[in-house]
């Protein structure tokens, strides 16, 4: 089989667990857990956009919570001064992707380096996060929807059908939003790189200098990932919004930039499943230490165990110095290696795979 | 006129801190390329260092300028040995890694110390301006500000150990055929400005208390600095504390302390867009 036919199993593959998951999990389970996994298919957007940011793109992005959290705030503004919420919907994309293609103005432009730019990126956030932090007073309101400070907007009301203010849509409805929608994503994002301009940015993320030798200008093509992806990460904003009917400041908080990271270094970046699978594992494993919280007891291996900050540190570090490329294409280069040592590899020669970086 | 006086040792403290809790990370991303972001950690160490020494009967002057440095400086040497080392040279992978760190100590410190802000009174009292009065502990950061960055001057200008050093940063492999052994400057560097920052750390404890997440509240500040400096260390932590330090005390000043905060890290990103190589990237080139 070759990778091209491989490739095609994988996209069906996928396809196929998809929709079968879409269309199942709410007849087989309870609503709780289908809450749950709404939340899950919701991050795995917003893990999505890292990996079309950082995985393709090669842009180190440590922000990507400041455009989740604006979208997420957006919406609620919107929501609060509209009511309806067709318009809400597309301003959590617009605006987020405004103010990226804002930064990112200001950023590829200024032809700042890469560790600048990771630098610069968390600086943002936390400028936002102390922005809206310090909101708490009655005189900080758009319209008529108060920011709230750190204790953030509580009641949102939630997504309706397109025109029909009447119809909310029910809990067991976003799940089918969300899962579709990250199905969407993902489809659209294989197709978006599959084209001519994924093909480039990538080219560009090999060697910026190359790729500007032949006529492209990095600049441009950096700042468009930039804004898609902080356009994705503004709608998952939205629906994490929706999902809870609140939203505070800790979703621009560095503890959620390092958790996207975290899903993406996991599952490994320059693989779109990679950092779904991340994104779901780490998100069911803050879920299932939390379950185990202590209550009030003083055991010190109890209180690290439900310490999450602790664990995805130890995650975090033993990924970069012993899976650096991550889980998907970890496994994956496993797997070639035992088809190689299997069949008649000894004999054929392999043609030579491209530099990788 | 005493407002004047009042505004002016204001500011002068901004800059002092801002120096202070930079001047350690200057020291490890100048020295060895390595962003470090678990340094804001390194300065809550310091803090808590500071804290438990005190509450042992240490008196506060030795906690605070001896066994805060140690601690924090052989926690240093340990993180250099056992995760900064296999990175050298993969710059994104070091700021991954001491990123994972940094969450590490934050859950460490919050499973051993509690989510809670422990504080202990700054000694030394307060004296009159006028109609205002203000700490003498103020004025002590200042003064520890400036011994520090003297004192790390002398030793890199003038010392064996500043001059092996420099070399090593400039070209290691010319250093080690001249018999410097490379792996134990790197330790010894990385050791060397952890024990800055806790030292910074606990300086500054009394002013703001310690709790595990401090470090967030340093580290922004303190990278921006940095990078606001540019390469040289000493020259940019000075000069680009003292830009970041006045706008962030005018602003606190005029209109809150949040917005002093966001109007430095803005003003740090208009002047990283302007000038991309820092500071000293554009002035003051020759300094060190």
């Amino acid at each position: 089989m070759n990778a091209r036919s491989l490739n095609l199993v994988g996209l069906g593959l996928v396809g196929v667990v998809g929709v079968a998951f879409l269309v199942l999990v709410p007849r087989v389970v309870e609503l709780d857990v289908v809450l749950e996994l709404t939340v899950y298919m919701i991050m795995a957007i917003l893990a999505l956009s890292l990996a079309l940011v950082w995985g393709y793109g090669g842009i180190l992005c440590f922000g990507q919570s400041a455009f989740f959290g604006l979208g997420a705030y957006t919406y609620a503004i919107a929501m609060f001064n509209i009511g309806e919420s067709t318009v809400p919907l597309l301003l959590a994309v617009i605006v987020p992707a405004a103010f990226a293609a804002l930064l990112g103005y200001f950023m590829f432009y200024g032809r700042i380096s890469d560790v600048y730019l990771g630098v610069i990126t968390l600086t943002v956030t936390l400028i936002l996060f102390n922005s809206i932090n310090s909101t708490a007073g009655p005189e900080f309101h758009i319209g008529s929807a108060r920011l709230g400070g750190f204790n953030g907007i509580p009641g949102i009301p939630p997504l309706n059908f397109p025109g029909n203010k009447a119809a909310p849509i029910d809990l067991e409805g976003m799940f089918y939003l969300a899962t579709a929608a990250l199905l969407a994503t993902y489809f659209g994002l294989r197709l978006l790189l599959a084209s001519r301009f994924g093909r480039i940015i990538v080219g560009i993320r090999e060697n910026e200098r190359r790729a500007e030798l032949l006529g492209y200008d990095p600049r441009a093509y950096k700042l468009a990932t930039f804004t898609i992806g902080g356009a994705l990460a503004g709608f998952a904003g939205c629906l994490f919004a929706n999902w809870g009917n609140f939203v505070s400041p800790t979703i621009f908080g560095l503890a959620q930039s390092a958790q996207i990271i975290i899903w993406v270094i996991v599952g490994g970046r320059g693989t779109l499943i990679g950092p779904i699978v991340g994104c779901i594992g780490i998100q069911w494993l803050t879920t299932a230490l939390g379950a185990n919280q202590p209550s009030g007891g003083s055991d010190l291996w109890a209180k690290i165990f439900a310490n999450a900050p602790l664990i995805f540190g130890i995650i975090l570090i033993a990924f970069v110095l012993l899976v650096p490329k991550g889980l998907v294409p970890t496994l994956g280069d496993i797997g070639q290696s035992l088809l190689a040592s299997r069949g008649k590899g000894a004999k054929r020669l392999q043609p030579k795979r491209a530099e990788e970086g | 006129m005493d407002l004047v006086a009042l505004l002016a040792i204001q500011v002068l403290y901004a800059i002092a801190s801002l120096a202070l809790i930079s001047v350690g990370l200057a020291i490890i991303f100048g020295m060895m390329r390595v962003i470090n972001l678990a340094h804001g950690e390194f300065l809550m160490l310091g803090g808590y260092a500071a804290i438990v020494a005190t509450s042992h009967g240490i008196s506060i002057w030795i906690a605070m300028l001896v066994v805060a440095p140690i601690v924090v400086g052989l926690i240093g040497v340990i993180v250099e040995r056992t995760i900064i080392r296999f990175l050298y040279g993969r710059m994104i992978d070091t700021m991954l890694a001491t990123w994972g760190l940094s969450l590490f100590l934050v859950g460490l410190t919050t499973a051993i110390f509690g989510n809670t802000t422990v504080g202990i009174s700054a000694p030394l009292g307060s004296f009159q301006i006028g109609a205002y009065r203000t700490s003498v502990y103020t004025l002590f950061v200042i003064a520890v500000a400036a011994v520090v960055l003297a004192a790390i001057f002398a030793l890199i200008r003038w010392t064996r150990l500043g001059l092996i050093a420099r070399g090593t940063m400039q070209n290691a492999n010319m250093a080690a055929a001249l018999g410097v052994n490379p792996p134990r400057v790197y330790a010894v560097t990385f050791g060397a400005g952890a024990a800055l920052s806790g030292l910074a750390g606990a300086v500054l404890a009394p002013v703001s208390g310690v709790f595990p997440t401090i470090g967030v509240a340093y580290v922004a500040k303190s990278f921006i600095t940095v990078i606001g400096g540019g390469a040289a260390i000493l020259s940019g932590t000075v000069s680009a504390s003292a830009l970041f330090g006045t706008i962030n005390q005018i602003a606190t000043f005029v209109t809150t302390p949040v917005f002093g905060e966001v109007a430095l890290l803005a003003a740090a990103i208009i002047l990283i867009r302007l000038l991309p190589q820092g500071i000293t990237g554009r002035f003051f080139r020759r300094g060190l």
